[in-house]
């Protein structure tokens, strides 16, 4: 069998607004509606709308036999349910078709799997159970943000149950192996992985406006082609990109919905190509090794690491600052605490502070909505500082609880006490004699002290 | 090759960035082979660094009237023969001092001496306009004694000599704007200057600007066509002995400095502003003013009206290895100019490990990375950067990291080369 899995990125960020240090202990609020709403209908109508109006034509047009798979980040679901209700619905329309397979990822779209189980294991369930809200499937794919990945987090997927997952076919990883075949993690080889062919994919979401390009126009028929001069005997093409390489990153003038619409045509028709979703990828192939991954990989510019993320002394210390909270966040059980944390979480925020568009410039400075990483960076940190300020003030006001639930039981005990003390010394009291001025005081004075004695001894 | 240059001072003999500029670019020049630069300076002390090229003052030329007359090298420059007082490239201070002195002599500059030479101070007096004639008078001696291939000349108080140069020999004229007088005069322009800067520029065969703000500036406001005009980026000489320079800090606070003349074009109002904003927020950091101008005393009466003097300082003038030592106490250098043509003073902060907040309006911001950019008037977002480099410790490690790796890499060797290769489009 040769088939083709073709998988898409949806994800868009909540991006803060300017937010000031004189802000900081003032003002919560964080985000820049403008911009967030204004982009997400941007894209809405240039990409995910169109394209999505496309894919449900062509599955409906190639009877089941076109398919495709999403992974939508919780962050974007939850703005499409803000600022455009109509793509989730499109969205929904095409899960119902059955032929669309929803992936699993962090809700936050974040860089958790690099900081231990619990939060990321946390972001993972909160991710599933959107999906299963809104497109009614239980993944059993994962796929990491930016498709970030290594031995260590295959482990960690594969025990949460996941059968695949996605990532880079990088270079530095699979040396002169081809990954188009089906692979599995080096610590839990149940934990299939499907390699994106970085050659093929890209050719479509970077290189298909590009006029310098040798091959430019691309058109599907020659597309095909390269598809079928791969060798016959590899079995997988993953073509995984940017959803909004559809009318965003290529707009439409450059003919990139043609070349969508055309392709699946050309390839039942010039190939022994079929199309598959990832989870029918796994089930159907065999693996033929695993791969080792020691250090995470990703799919991010030449070198497929993560200095696109954490690759500067700011990104790192603004990451490490952040999850040191996690602990103090999920304690404070503030709803709007642990939302916050969750978009403060979201991978764009690190990836503005990158230095390395100093040198491999365009992609970085297309996405970013700050001029320098320097404003990124201490606008992060102006955010994360207050937040912090609330998170420490929430944990606060938890022991406060503690310490007022306490005293309030000593108190009402103190009461009881009290009660029985007075009850003792008016039993006393008719048995005593009028006394003169000088035995009364020493009286009273031996009553207080055998009735305290006993109530100490009881609580020791 | 060989180059007559004009300029108006040189190393030790400085008052301002000009004399330094050239210095470090001539040297720059001299390793390419076979340049070979003669330097020309209204006065010459005889202590100058001549080990790279000759350096001679316009004031040991003797003149030759007739050919002058001849020439007629100064048919432009009639209306330069005004009196008027202006500082380029040089502190209040020392202006201030120039002037007492000339008054105080009484010295009339334009006689020539005995053997038919010229007095000149080589300074910015109150006969600048004189001086800068009469240097285009021997300029033009002198292009007719000396053998060149191409004439290069710094700033407007030498374009008259390079005019007369180029009048007397016929070779190519090269222009260098370090700055225009709309830097120096915060857009109300002097007239005479800008008709001197203008002359220059269009007689000029090929024009330099320091960065492409000031190429902008030459373009717009000068109305110079594009394709004349190349930006030139100066470059910054290593620091030696920084350590020795080194003092001890007696507080905890963190401090922030500007240093610079507190003069319109500098932008203090701008830090001060900021300070402001920051010491509403916290109280374990301190401003400093280091420098001297006609804004100074506005200055301290304002920051004392909004109650911040007891964290707002003021040093003076500081000069030579005093403005290291400045730095070496500093952990944040602000230079908040609202019209910088190049803006050397960030380069020595950053080579001093401090790192630097500078205005988007100046040459250097076009080159720099390891800096935080913001615009002059945005005291906000000033205001910000400086809360940031203070308080998020990631910040300022990063640039003290990189930041003198990437100041280390602008050599004058490389702004000498593209000298060069400009001389080569007329010169074979």
């Amino acid at each position: 069998m040769r088939t083709i899995c073709l998988y898409f990125q949806v994800h868009q960020p909540f991006r803060f607004r300017k937010y000031r240090f004189f802000d900081i202990g003032n003002d919560h609020y964080y985000y820049d509606d403008y911009s967030n709403e204004s982009i997400l209908h941007k894209v809405a109508q240039k990409c995910y709308l169109p394209a999505n109006e496309l894919m449900l034509d062509l599955i409906k047009k190639h009877k089941g036999r076109f398919k495709i798979a999403y992974s939508i980040s919780g962050i974007a679901m939850e703005q499409f349910r803000l600022y455009a209700p109509e793509v989730l619905e499109s969205f929904k329309k095409l899960a119902d078709t059955g032929k669309v397979e929803f992936l699993s990822e962090t809700y936050a779209h974040s860089l958790s799997s690099l900081k231990g189980r619990e939060e990321f294991e946390r972001q993972v369930r909160a991710h599933d159970q959107l999906i299963k809200k809104h497109f009614g499937q239980e993944p059993t794919v994962f796929r990491n943000t930016e498709l970030i990945y290594s031995d260590e987090i295959g482990g960690m997927v594969a025990d949460m149950g996941f059968k695949a997952m996605l990532t880079e076919g990088a270079k530095h990883v699979l040396g002169w192996k081809s990954p188009n075949y089906l692979y599995c993690n080096a610590i839990n080889p149940k934990l299939k992985l499907l390699l994106k062919n970085f050659k093929l994919s890209d050719d479509i979401a970077f290189r298909f406006s590009n006029k310098g390009w040798p091959e430019y126009p691309l058109t599907a028929e020659k597309y095909v082609d390269w598809l079928n001069q791969t060798p016959d005997n590899e079995e997988v093409i993953n073509l995984f990109m940017d959803y909004e390489t559809f009318g965003e990153h290529q707009w439409k003038e450059t003919g990139i919905f043609d070349f969508l619409e055309a392709l699946p045509k050309s390839v039942f028709k010039n190939s022994p190509f079929t199309f598959s979703t990832p989870s029918e990828v796994a089930k159907k192939l065999q693996v033929v090794s695993a791969v080792n991954v020691p250090n995470p990989i990703s799919w991010a510019d030449e070198e497929r690491d993560l200095t696109a993320w954490l690759g500067n002394e700011m990104q790192n210390e603004a990451f490490n600052k952040l999850y040191s909270l996690g602990e103090k966040v999920h304690e404070s059980g503030d709803e709007g605490i642990k939302q916050d944390y969750a978009y403060l979480q979201v991978s764009d925020h690190f990836y503005y502070m990158s230095t390395k568009f100093f040198s491999d410039g365009e992609v970085h400075s297309y996405f970013n909505p700050y001029d320098t990483p320097y404003e990124a960076f201490i606008n992060y940190m102006n955010v994360l500082s207050d937040f912090e300020i609330r998170v420490n003030a929430a944990a606060h006001s938890n022991v406060d609880d503690d310490v007022a639930r306490l005293s309030k039981i000593i108190k009402e005990k103190d009461e009881v006490l009290e009660k029985l003390e007075n009850r003792l010394s008016a039993r006393k009291k008719p048995a005593t004699p009028k006394p003169t001025a000088a035995t009364k005081k020493s009286t009273t004075a031996k009553t207080t002290a055998s009735s305290k004695k006993r109530p100490t001894g009881k609580k020791s | 090759m060989r180059v007559l240059m004009f300029g108006w001072e040189f190393p030790p003999h400085i008052s301002g960035g000009l004399g330094t500029a050239c210095y470090g670019l001539t040297r720059g020049m001299s390793v390419v082979p076979g340049m070979d630069i003669l330097f020309v300076v209204p006065k010459a002390y005889g202590d100058e660094d001549q080990s790279r090229m000759r350096v001679i003052g316009a004031g040991d030329v003797t003149l030759d009237i007739r050919k002058v007359k001849e020439h007629q090298f100064l048919n432009d420059l009639s209306y330069i023969e005004i009196n008027s007082n202006l500082v380029p490239y040089t502190s209040a201070e020392e202006y201030e001092e120039l002037v007492n002195k000339a008054e105080h002599s009484g010295k009339r500059l334009v006689e020539t001496t005995m053997g038919g030479k010229l007095n000149f101070t080589g300074s910015y007096g109150k006969n600048l306009y004189e001086e800068i004639a009469n240097y285009g008078l021997v300029a033009g001696e002198i292009a007719l004694k000396e053998e060149f291939d191409i004439i290069h000349s710094h700033d407007w108080l030498t374009y008259p000599a390079g005019i007369a140069a180029k009048r007397a020999s016929g070779k190519p004229l090269v222009i260098h704007v370090h700055a225009t007088d709309f830097d120096r005069s915060g857009g109300k322009v002097n007239p005479t200057v800008f008709e001197i800067e203008k002359t220059g520029m269009e007689l000029a065969d090929k024009i330099i600007a320091v960065s492409n703000l000031t190429r902008n500036t030459v373009i717009e406001k000068y109305g110079i066509h594009p394709d004349k005009v190349v930006t030139v980026y100066n470059a910054v000489d290593p620091i030696s002995d920084y350590e020795k320079l080194q003092l001890k800090r007696g507080i905890t606070d963190k401090v922030v400095t500007f240093l610079g003349r507190v003069t319109l074009q500098k932008g203090p109002e701008y830090f001060v502003q900021a300070a402001y904003k920051v010491l509403q927020k916290m109280d374990n950091v301190r401003f400093v003013m280091a420098g001297s101008g006609e804004l100074l005393e506005k200055m301290i009466q304002w920051t004392a009206a909004l109650g911040i003097s007891d964290r707002f300082h003021y040093t003076g003038f500081l000069k030579g290895d005093d403005v290291f030592r400045m730095f070496s106490i500093s952990d944040v250098y602000v230079m908040p100019s609202v019209s910088e043509p190049f803006g050397i003073s960030p380069l020595e902060a950053m080579q001093s490990n401090v790192p630097s907040i500078i205005s988007n309006q100046s040459g250097v911001a076009e080159i720099l990375n390891y800096a935080i950019k913001v615009d002059f008037w945005d005291v906000d977002a000033l205001a910000d950067a400086i809360y940031g480099l203070v308080n998020y410790p990631a910040l300022s490690e990063m640039f003290k990291k990189h930041g003198v790796a990437e100041v280390n890499e602008m050599k004058w060797e490389n702004s000498g080369k593209k000298v060069h290769a400009i001389y080569k489009e007329f010169v074979q």
